[in-house]
């Protein structure tokens, strides 16, 4: 177990490092994802590679504790919002309206896109 | 018993202790009750408990600083449960390399539309241009928007808040609205969610279905990245 949660750490770890010494504009843990991912992909093909968190379903049980919640750890940030309705506020109700018409908008685009696309991509296939 | 029962108040809301499980119980409740309603979309656990708590906090007449103090241990785990993310993708990882086309037309798709429509929408609604450009990274992750918002010079708290709103409705909306339209393929649903909502919209996936979850995660990942190079292009293009 702690093997297993200090290797994701270290994952976090390394992808901070990576993202805040080359100044790229995306999130460490994001790299620390593809880290995890990549070793993960690695121990199946490289034996010597399933030892410690890697073998017996170690990091993966590890994984699935800190994701049953996920919910959970967005509470504290959800929170401050609470707090900070001051702000908007400050711009009125068009703002909340903004936002969600959105959200909307973007849920219908991109599940639109990727219907389409997989359809797009099916036809093909039996096509040939 | 202490004398004076209003000193242990004033000892325990200093505490982290007593935030701490405030935010876990409220969670608790919050989570059984969605739970029990078979995970109904308004009973999403994120959105009551901020807001019980939120109450609770003004009521008390506590600061946000004194409560952190006590969930800052909760809001740590966001890094690592990303980094976990992984795990079910790797698990996933056929179903996902099966759909990568559709995935990265969608995503192209997804992120210009949150992107344009909440900047034309703010625009066309006569929101001062330092609110436009604020509200213009909302549905990536917080971290990474207020370090847009930022590069921007905008209001990257203004930025927290819209990204935190943009979640919470994503995530309510995504299962009525979905449903409504018909759209069986959780692959699709899933992805949406991730584009439109960041992270809460992902954790609303994960409690429908895995798939869903996964897809959710991907797009999540890739529109933090896209996001941080269509906006500032947005911006400069609002300039002109």
């Amino acid at each position: 177990m702690i093997a297993s949660l200090s290797l994701i750490l270290l994952c976090q770890l390394a992808g901070e490092v990576f993202v805040r010494g080359l100044a790229l504009p995306m999130p460490g843990p994001v790299v620390g994802l593809v880290l995890l991912l990549l070793l993960l992909l690695a121990r199946d093909r490289f034996a010597v590679l399933a030892l410690g968190p890697l073998q017996g379903g170690g990091v993966e049980n590890a994984s699935r504790g800190l994701l049953a919640h996920l919910s959970l750890l967005f509470v504290p940030a959800g929170v401050g919002v609470v707090q900070r309705l001051d702000l908007i506020a400050a711009h009125g109700i068009a703002i909340v309206i903004v936002l969600l018409v959105s959200v909307v908008v973007t849920l219908l685009a991109t599940v639109a896109t990727f219907l389409f696309a997989s359809r797009l991509l099916a036809r093909g296939r039996s096509a040939r | 018993m202490s004398e004076n029962p209003f000193s242990l108040w004033v000892y325990l809301s200093q505490s982290p202790l007593l935030w701490l499980t405030v935010t876990l119980l409220t969670y608790a409740v919050a989570d059984a009750v969605s739970l029990a309603t078979h995970r109904h979309a308004l009973a999403n656990p994120v959105f009551h408990s901020m807001w019980i708590i939120g109450a609770f906090l003004l009521l008390t007449g506590t600061s946000y600083t004194t409560y952190f103090e006590g969930a800052q241990f909760v809001h740590f785990l966001l890094g690592p449960a990303t980094v976990a993310l992984a795990v079910p993708l790797y698990e996933n990882r056929k179903a996902a390399l099966a759909a990568i086309l559709p995935m990265l037309a969608a995503l192209a798709v997804g992120s210009a539309t949150a992107i344009g429509s909440v900047v034309l929408l703010a625009e066309a609604a006569g929101l001062p241009r330092t609110v436009v450009l604020s509200l213009a990274p909302k549905s990536v992750t917080a971290a990474v928007a207020m370090g847009i918002s930022e590069s921007l010079h905008a209001d990257p708290s203004l930025t927290a808040v819209a990204v935190i709103l943009t979640g919470i409705m994503g995530a309510m909306i995504v299962t009525p609205l979905m449903n409504r339209l018909g759209t069986r393929d959780l692959r699709a649903r899933g992805f949406a969610v991730g584009i439109a909502a960041h992270g809460i919209g992902t954790a609303r996936a994960f409690q429908v279905d895995a798939v869903a979850g996964v897809f959710a995660s991907i797009a999540m990942s890739l529109n933090a990245l896209v996001t941080s190079l269509l906006v500032p292009l947005a911006a400069t293009l609002l300039a002109r």
